[in-house]
């Protein structure tokens, strides 16, 4: 019964992963067939000395976390609001949770062309409207942009789940503290803060796994530049590979994404399993 | 939280929590709203943002413009195509380790996970290999394959926690009448079990529908699905602003109404059971 998916999935694992561990230690570029190569640990010296992945590392680094600050910050306050008693509860989350559902490429070009257009945009006639100069998201803040462009995908996510769990919070327990006379603040952080930190930590292992590989809002906004400025490390092996057509470089590259993701994984896979009663 | 709340405090949280709703809204809003624009009211400043003359003429001008509806079919095909087999391979899958879990289980369930963690980047490139060498580069069939393969440990690990739900005695039951394990399944486990599966389903169809990582890479012209076609709309030429929106409205639309009915499966799916 289990067969099928087991070795389809074994499969899946094994065959390319290994084949991409093979690759990177050949000198292997698609320009050049035939003359593949045995080099040893060559690529992976190129790849990691190259000024291009302490420039990508850094960007993947800021990404991730710029996007989960703002995401599992606003998503605990977006979530706490939310939880309030209010007329049309159902509808604003509704509408709070849908830029989840919108497909990467659609949101970044909307964000790119419609918001962010130094000229046409709506962020540039509103800057305009305070007599202020518009600002040219892409050349002067680059990865700041797709981190705006990130963040608001993943929001909803993190005020879903966090709110998830907060209506999970048992009320007795809030009630007690305000007959006891808690004040809010206190309340917030000794009987809410740790409900949430569970879920919170879920969070952020999950949107770690995701943020690693954001790939095609950078694509279709600055295709990695200007420069280096927002070539993240997926998008650094997607250049080297399948634009230089560097196969071996680029597996290097890819084992060094493996690496990083695993890191995060194994934090991430305990939590899991520790709430796994099989 | 059945408590008291004063109607003056209950005002304000409303008008807030709106706001702060809309805001996040707008940007799909707009959208909407300037796919009925002229290309030179989309870009027109001051923008309008209800006093237009309203029209559909950029409608049709995706279409004419590269045939659109081939696209949103081939987004159709690989997400409903990849989901449903994906579900063929999950259900027995899910089944015997809801039922009949044996110590190696946990250790299944765990390793299944684990795939998923994967880095698509990690096997781009034999991937990318194998697919020309077969002759799967911009096919469908090729990335029904590839989209079933990243979304299984999701599907299987929804479809368990949902079987784990069902009383295991109704299913002894069945088999002291002497079902066997075929029938078992059939009318036993699947009516009892389809409520999970049409979560499941949904929540897939929504995750293939916009996956943007293998779309991208392993299709052309031919076998693009609308997260691809949509991408051709970042090289501009000329005005375009109303027709990318006219494009993106239907592209996302489908999946925002499926989406807002999927909000809890939401949750159960993407974290693995470890929020409840």
């Amino acid at each position: 019964m289990l067969t099928p998916a087991v070795v389809l999935l074994l499969g899946w694992m094994i065959i390319p992963l290994s084949m991409t561990v093979y690759f990177s230690f050949l000198r292997y570029n698609l320009l050049m067939p035939g003359q593949e190569q045995f080099i040893g640990f060559l690529n992976y010296k190129y790849f990691l000395t190259d000024p291009a992945f302490f420039a990508a590392l850094q960007n993947t680094l800021i990404l991730v976390g710029g996007v989960l600050v703002i995401t599992v910050g606003g998503g605990t306050l977006l979530a706490l609001l939310l939880d309030q008693p209010f007329f049309g509860q159902g509808i604003v989350r509704i509408l709070v949770i849908a830029p989840f559902f919108v497909m990467p490429t659609v949101s970044a070009l909307v964000w790119k062309n419609m918001f962010m257009n130094p000229v046409n945009g709506l962020f540039a006639w509103i800057a305009k409207l305070f007599g202020a100069q518009p600002i040219d998201f892409f050349a002067e803040i680059p990865l700041l942009s797709v981190i705006i462009i990130v963040a608001w995908q993943w929001l909803p996510f993190a005020t879903l789940i966090l709110l998830t769990a907060l209506q999970s919070l048992d009320s007795d327990q809030l009630e007690a503290s305000e007959i006891d006379g808690a004040p809010p603040l206190s309340r917030f952080r000794h009987i809410i803060v740790p409900h949430l930190a569970r879920a919170m930590t879920v969070v952020i292992l999950i949107q770690t796994i995701f943020l690693l590989s954001v790939f095609a809002e950078i694509l279709v906004t600055t295709n990695g530049g200007p420069g280096y400025a927002t070539t993240n490390i997926t998008y650094l092996v997607y250049a080297q590979s399948l634009l230089q057509f560097d196969v071996g470089g680029g597996s290097a590259g890819g084992i060094v994404a493996v690496i990083l993701a695993n890191i995060v994984a194994i934090f991430l896979m305990r939590m899991i399993g520790k709430n796994l009663d099989v | 939280m059945a408590r008291a709340v004063s109607t003056r405090r209950k005002m304000f949280i409303t008008l807030f929590a709106w706001g702060i709703g809309f805001l996040i809204f707008f940007p799909i809003l707009w959208t909407f709203i300037t796919s009925f624009k002229t290309e030179a009211e989309a870009i027109a400043s001051p923008p309008s943002f209800l006093f237009f003359d309203w029209t559909l003429e950029n409608y049709d001008a995706v279409q004419e413009r590269s045939n659109y509806f081939r696209h949103f079919w081939n987004s159709v095909v690989i997400s409903l195509g990849s989901t449903l087999l994906g579900l063929a391979i999950a259900i027995p899958a899910a089944w015997s380790m809801a039922f009949v879990p044996s110590r190696a289980t946990r250790n299944i369930l765990m390793w299944m996970l684990s795939t998923k963690m994967l880095p698509a980047v990690g096997v781009l490139i034999p991937i990318y290999l194998i697919f020309r060498d077969l002759g799967l580069l911009d096919t469908r069939f090729g990335l029904v394959v590839v989209l079933t393969l990243i979304n299984l440990p999701i599907i299987v690990w929804m479809l368990f926690t949902y079987f784990r739900e069902i009383p295991g005695e109704i299913l002894e039951a069945a088999r002291m009448d002497g079902a066997e394990l075929r029938s078992e399944i059939l009318y036993v486990l699947v009516p009892m079990a389809v409520p999970g599966i049409a979560s499941t389903l949904l929540l897939n169809v929504i995750l293939a529908w916009n996956e943007a990582f293998w779309t991208l890479n392993l299709t052309a012209a031919n076998s693009a699905p609308l997260t691809a076609f949509i991408a051709s709309y970042s090289s501009p030429e000329g005005l375009f602003y109303a027709k990318l929106s006219a494009a993106s409205t239907m592209a996302i639309a489908p999946i925002l109404i499926l989406g807002w009915f999927s909000q809890k499966q939401l949750v159960r799916g993407l974290t693995f059971g470890a929020v409840k």
